[in-house]
């Protein structure tokens, strides 16, 4: 329960005669690559024969394919809203709170449905400044706000666009991202 | 009295015979939990919260009405008083609708805190919650949640035993009790404000407050309040971060600071919504000039050198009999210090003006609220106005100006057109030199020729002396807003411009030199306790 810090000592590995040699080792590690590139290669094969349904290891053609992310990857927030249509947010700032790159800004009002009480006038967040650390997902009291949108395409012309508001975080009100001119800077 | 020594805790704790338990503990350090029982309301003794163990009792104790004997062995922290205590924090929370999300007290909450530290447990209770009214407007600044409300009573027991106004009670019993006003009243007393301190959980919430900023962002500064002479100690709080919160304003709370050689627990609720002027519209900013008709902004340099020679040109011309300086009560000793070696002792101002008229009187009680609405009337009189430097009153200054006797008027903090009402203009432009020094604007800011920003009593250092004289700091809690200045800092600019000596930077040099000078202020320094200190 003290601050008291314990170190333990960890023994560093020794290396055996066949590692020190060096050739060895190196050898096997052409063979886990070599290993691999050809089941890949033999797996396209079938695939290709129509015996297997799925291929081997493929490269994804990103930007032009999709990217794919995994599920529980944290992606750019969603804010929930209830059953009737209301959000779910109560605007009681602890995801502002515990948000370590300040980047998340409500203003609380009166609810008109009294057992609510409060809710957010605006909640906005600046993904400009975002960490992704997913601490405002922990912190929610109400499973207001999820990192679950799958979309991890964000960039933005200015940082102005970089801020997300309550409707678009929401899914009412598309992101609108106005492409501009790009200026050159060497054009004067 | 006679001492009686006890053991808490296996602590030896010297009391006074007939002290209760519960303060023999805090005196020593330890902490009884407990809701219902306040230093200043008594003991009830409904929360059951402070039970403890007693050597020798049958029972477990109730700290709040226990009285101290001699050879007492109390445990506060014992396995059946921990049991006991944790088993009241759950009764306490068996309809509590646990909505700290949306609730204002959240974060200064005493369930939330003694759950925290005696309970921890997971409710063994199956039951629906009972449900009472939320969203009660008491009255205009107090909002009831019934369902939070833990029924310590203190609330209750304030408004007889304090105000006696009687606006509250409980009705209903056991567990459909509730708080609720009398029939046909409402919660307006001046000191309504108190039974929200009071109240341990979020039942009774501020309604100026209410949901404007969560409290852990606050940072609260020890300071006083400037409404009257009497001066409490408060505790200003202000947003220094997060601006989107509150509006916008940096003030945002006042909170009472026990202070019992002047205002006790309590604050009243002017006092308490004296941080609105703060961060007002009305504040003003920048230093400046009437020149033919038009307004114009300057820095402070050009400000002191213009306004300081136009003032020795006329003083020259006209003689300093025909200036009169209107000063006010509202100003700390430093300023009152500073404008003291300006207006006597450099210019030789024909007239002054410090005492309250019309414009800084209010209603007075017997509780807290003094009749003078200034903070430093007593400071002005220790520094020597209205009795060695003889003042004038409102209606002759308007006397003398109308016949012509006085050309120049300074009036700091006040506005003479509001007292003067509709003779007001004529007696301006009988004049050839009007200043303005204030924190706000008014009518007279429109009119006056010069216009100097103040910074507020929250944006400085300062000493105040209240009318029991006990010489009081306020602390600086936020910056001045936009170029505004302590007044002492605008005095003293202004005697440097006329070649007098200010080497003065800052308020603790100027204190230093005022008690060295000032025989009533002698042997006081600048860092004064908490509590203040007597003349």
């Amino acid at each position: 329960m003290s601050g008291r810090i314990t170190v333990k000592t960890v023994e560093r590995p020794r290396m055996g005669l066949l590692e020190q040699v060096y050739v060895f080792e190196a050898l096997r590690g052409l063979w886990v690559t070599s290993r691999h590139f050809f089941l890949n290669l033999w797996r396209h094969t079938l695939k290709a024969a129509g015996l297997k349904a799925e291929p081997g290891a493929v490269t994804i053609q990103y930007p032009e394919d999709p990217a794919v992310v995994a599920r529980r990857a944290r992606t750019r927030h969603r804010l929930l809203k209830r059953e009737d249509g209301s959000p779910r947010c109560v605007a009681c700032l602890l995801c502002e709170t515990i948000c370590p790159a300040k980047c998340i800004r409500i203003v609380a009002e009166e609810s008109p449905d009294v057992m609510v009480e409060k809710r957010a006038k605006s909640f906005e967040i600046d993904l400009g400044e975002c960490v992704f650390c997913g601490y405002c997902v922990e912190a929610c009291p109400e499973d207001a706000i999820r990192m679950d949108s799958g979309q991890v395409e964000m960039s933005a012309h200015s940082r102005e666009d970089m801020v997300w508001t309550m409707a678009e975080l929401m899914g009412d009100q598309p992101k609108l991202r106005p492409i501009r001119p790009s200026k050159d800077p060497l054009a004067g | 009295m006679a001492e009686v020594k006890l053991t808490i805790d296996g602590i030896s704790v010297n009391a006074h015979e007939g002290a209760l338990v519960i303060d023999a503990a805090r005196s020593a350090g330890i902490h009884i939990p407990h809701y219902c029982y306040h230093p200043a309301l008594g003991n009830p003794g409904v929360c059951r919260l402070c039970l403890v163990e007693v050597e020798g009792a049958p029972k477990l104790q109730v700290a709040c009405r226990l009285p101290v004997k001699d050879g007492m062995v109390v445990k506060t922290r014992s396995e059946a008083a921990k049991k006991a205590q944790a088993f009241s924090v759950e009764l306490h929370l068996v309809d509590h609708p646990l909505d700290c999300p949306v609730c204002d007290q959240a974060g200064e909450c005493l369930l939330q805190d003694y759950y925290q530290r005696h309970a921890l447990h997971s409710s063994s209770v199956r039951e629906d919650k009972l449900h009472k009214p939320k969203r009660v407007e008491l009255g205009p600044n107090v909002m009831l949640d019934a369902e939070r409300c833990i029924l310590c009573t203190r609330c209750v027991r304030f408004l007889d035993e304090i105000t006696g106004t009687r606006e509250l009670g409980v009705f209903q019993r056991g567990e459909e009790g509730e708080i609720a006003l009398t029939p046909g009243k409402r919660l307006d007393n001046p000191y309504a404000g108190n039974v929200v301190d009071l109240c341990p959980v979020g039942a009774l919430t501020e309604r100026d407050f209410r949901f404007q900023v969560r409290v852990w962002y606050l940072k609260s500064t020890p300071t006083l309040c400037t409404g009257c002479a009497r001066g409490c100690s408060i505790l200003l709080q202000t947003n220094p971060e997060r601006r989107w919160h509150a509006g916008g304003r940096r003030a945002v709370r006042i909170k009472p600071r026990v202070n019992s050689s002047v205002n006790g627990w309590w604050i009243c609720d002017e006092g308490r919504a004296s941080w609105k002027a703060v961060d007002a519209p009305s504040r003003l900013k920048t230093p400046s000039w009437l020149k033919s008709g038009k307004a114009g902004a300057m820095a402070w340099e050009d400000a002191e050198k213009l306004l300081a020679a136009e003032l020795a040109e006329l003083c020259r011309v006209r003689g300093p009999e025909g200036l009169a300086v209107v000063l006010s009560g509202t100003l700390s000793n430093e300023d009152l210090y500073a404008a003291k070696k300006l207006f006597v002792e450099r210019l030789r101002a024909g007239r002054l003006l410090v005492k309250p008229g019309p414009d800084q009187l209010g209603e007075e009680d017997g509780l807290l609220r003094r009749q003078a609405r200034v903070p430093n009337l007593r400071g002005a009189q220790a520094l020597g106005f209205g009795a060695a430097l003889k003042e004038c009153s409102w209606d002759s200054l308007l006397e003398d100006v109308l016949s012509g006797k006085v050309w120049g008027l300074w009036a700091v903090g006040r506005d003479p057109l509001a007292v003067w009402g509709e003779k007001g203009p004529a007696a301006l432009s009988k004049l050839e030199l009007t200043v303005h020094q204030a924190v706000h604007a008014s009518a007279f800011t429109q009119a006056a020729r010069w216009v100097l920003p103040s910074a507020s009593w929250a944006e400085q250092d300062a000493t105040f002396t209240n009318f029991q004289g006990r010489v009081q700091r306020a602390r600086k809690a936020l910056e001045p807003l936009g170029a505004s200045r302590p007044d002492w800092r605008i005095f003293g600019g202004i005697l440097r411009s006329l070649g007098g000596a200010w080497p003065h930077e800052s308020p603790e040099p100027v204190f230093a030199e005022l008690s060295l000078k000032e025989p009533a202020f002698a042997g006081l320094g600048f860092e004064l306790p908490p509590e203040g200190a007597s003349l």
